[in-house]
């Protein structure tokens, strides 16, 4: 049954870990120039405003690679897993009538969705996995400059979550072929849902899966004056989820009033009694974010394949 | 003799609609069963009941004397070529032998090999690109080389040229009198499987209509040819089909297990078609009722 499901895979699996080595080659040629000129870029241990020039030139190496990588590979790899594999394995059975070939064979066809489901999930996994491995060595030292691993481009395509992403892409379309039973219309769900889901996930449900941080500071104690932001944004591994600004009385504003020419400019005592909240995730919950991400990703996936299983037991042909 | 084939009241329903409908039947061992009946009578819901491929709405149905697909034992006892004989269409004769052997633990290697030498199939040739003779035949050496008790054929030959349906026909009596299966096949037409069967199941409007050996069959109808007459006068035990009428004769198909007596009848042994034609005819034009009771929705 497995060499079936192998034997079915064969052709597509080949073009795609080919092109998987092609890129794995790119990536690590690359990926070792940009190592070593992080190293002797001196990042590291720079300080002051030298600092911004050098993090400025190393930032603008490869931006084509930067961009293919991170936000073209990865953001499509499992989604087109889930079209092209997930979708077609047992739609394509179904719409072309093969099913009754295979399912009148000595093997129960809860053993052949199994074998199915195990040769081709473990091969969308494993290529996403890869391909997630390469990208976030590939990207370390840049991600290290950036300190942004939780902004959504960056989050979605390093360490586990792409794979999650991919189990549920797998999932989806599993469960979408055998419940429309026509591959094109299967591939148009999984991907539909892949995004939506994926877009709703990382703008509505991933703020609000962690009760965020509040720190309140008062603008003195934070030193030179810097914009601050109102929207959510990543600085230095945070998540700053939103930074409000408080004047003496409590009170939200956004300007700090002070009467032209007032000496307290020159003290600065005229910012006294104003607050910066600041709501956030820590850098050090980067991991747990990681995780959670990934397990919820993989419990969906999960269900899906359970309900593609009922499905299958009570489906009529 | 045990019964290859016995199904209870047994019923199939898609959504709204009666595939199959109070379906009783037993259909001994050792037999060739041709299934006939017109387009959308329900002989594919029948067969894919009869393989495990559906689950009854209502009833039983028990092949070989088990629930169809209860386990991998149950599933290695039939050999079912489905309609239209799909096969892997990018995988080769080869590779579609090599599924064979795999998944089925009674894989008759020799016999496989045989058979597709006989055919003259390449077995690099993809099962895409075979005739749909060459399919039909790939289709049911899958089928027998499992070492079936049972072959089920689901309308095996309808999409075949006369040629390839006679080979194809002609290879599936060898394999029953090579290994003495037992085989249900079925068709919408009768003089597919006039050749082939010594048993016969009608099914018209998802309702069976008559269930019987060939022979016993064509022995207890007759046609009858007479002067015009009223068909009422006629002995309780001859029961009339149809019945067709001219200004001055009638003809009628007749089941009578006596030997019909009156003079006035000329009376011919019916063809296996026409006694088919008859049954079905009666079905459509509902003149006399076979069964009454229940439901009766054409598929």
């Amino acid at each position: 049954m497995i060499w079936l499901s192998w034997r079915q895979l064969r052709a597509s699996a080949a073009v795609t870990y080919g092109a998987l080595a092609v890129v794995a080659v790119v990536v690590a040629i690359t990926g070792l120039q940009l190592h070593r000129a992080y190293a002797a870029s001196g990042i590291a241990g720079c300080t002051g405003d030298a600092c911004e020039s050098i993090i400025n030139a190393f930032l603008a190496r490869d931006p084509f690679l930067q961009t293919l990588l991170s936000n073209v590979l990865l953001l499509l790899l499992p989604a087109l897993t889930g079209i092209f594999w997930a979708a077609p394995l047992v739609a394509r059975e179904l719409e072309s009538g093969t099913f009754r070939l295979a399912w009148t064979q000595s093997v129960p066809r809860s053993r052949w969705l199994t074998a199915k489901l195990a040769v081709v999930g473990l091969a969308s996994l494993l290529a996403t996995g890869v391909l997630a491995v390469l990208v976030t060595w590939w990207y370390a030292p840049i991600d290290r400059v950036n300190g942004n691993g939780f902004s959504p481009a960056v989050f979605g395509a390093r360490d586990l979550a792409p794979v999650g992403y991919a189990a549920f892409a797998f999932g989806l379309g599993v469960v979408a072929g055998v419940v429309t039973r026509r591959t094109l219309t299967a591939m148009a769900v999984t991907l539909v849902g892949y995004v939506a889901v994926r877009l709703s996930f990382a703008f509505w449900i991933r703020p609000r899966l962690l009760a965020p941080l509040t720190s309140v500071a008062s603008l003195d104690d934070l030193g030179e004056p810097k914009l601050l932001g109102g929207g959510p944004r990543v600085a230095a591994g945070r998540w700053v989820i939103s930074e409000t600004l408080t004047d003496p009385s409590g009170a939200v504003t956004d300007t700090i009033r002070v009467a032209q020419g007032d000496p307290c400019m020159a003290t600065r005592s005229c910012l006294s009694g104003y607050h910066v909240t600041t709501v956030y995730q820590p850098a050090d919950r980067y991991w747990l974010f990681q995780w959670l991400e990934t397990g919820i990703f993989v419990g969906l996936a999960l269900a899906l394949i359970g309900i593609a299983y009922w499905w299958l037991r009570r489906l009529v042909s | 003799m045990t019964a290859v084939l016995e199904t209870t009241g047994l019923g199939k329903r898609y959504r709204r609609t009666w595939a199959l409908s109070d379906c009783t039947l037993e259909i001994p061992a050792g037999r060739v069963v041709g299934l006939v009946g017109p387009n959308g009578a329900g002989k594919s819901t029948l067969l894919n009941l009869a393989v495990g491929l559906l689950a009854p709405t209502a009833g039983t149905i028990e092949v070989l004397g088990d629930v169809p697909a209860r386990g991998p034992e149950q599933l290695g006892r039939i050999g079912f070529v489905a309609q239209d004989t799909p096969t892997y269409g990018s995988l080769s004769v080869a590779d579609h032998l090599r599924l064979g052997a795999r998944l089925n633990p009674g894989w008759d290697a020799a016999l496989a090999d045989r058979r597709i030498d006989e055919l003259g199939l390449e077995r690099s040739r993809r099962a895409g690109k075979l005739s749909g003779g060459q399919r039909a035949q790939l289709a049911l050496t899958l089928a027998v080389a499992k070492r079936p008790e049972l072959l089920v054929l689901d309308e095996p030959v309808a999409s075949l040229d006369p040629l390839a349906r006679r080979e194809f026909l002609q290879s599936l009596m060898e394999v029953v009198v090579d290994q003495g299966v037992s085989v249900v096949l079925s068709s919408h037409l009768v003089a597919d499987l006039e050749r082939v069967c010594d048993y016969l199941v009608l099914l018209v409007a998802s309702r069976v209509r008559l269930a019987g050996a060939v022979d016993d069959l064509l022995a207890d109808h007759v046609l009858m040819t007479g002067p015009r007459r009223d068909i009422t006068s006629l002995p309780a035990d001859q029961e009339v089909i149809t019945e067709s009428h001219t200004d001055r004769q009638s003809t009628l198909l007749v089941r009578s297990e006596a030997p019909v007596l009156d003079p006035a009848w000329t009376v011919e042994p019916v063809g296996l078609e026409d006694l088919v034609l008859g049954y079905m005819r009666q079905g459509g034009a509902g003149t006399r009722p076979f069964r009454d009771a229940g439901l009766r929705v054409q598929s």
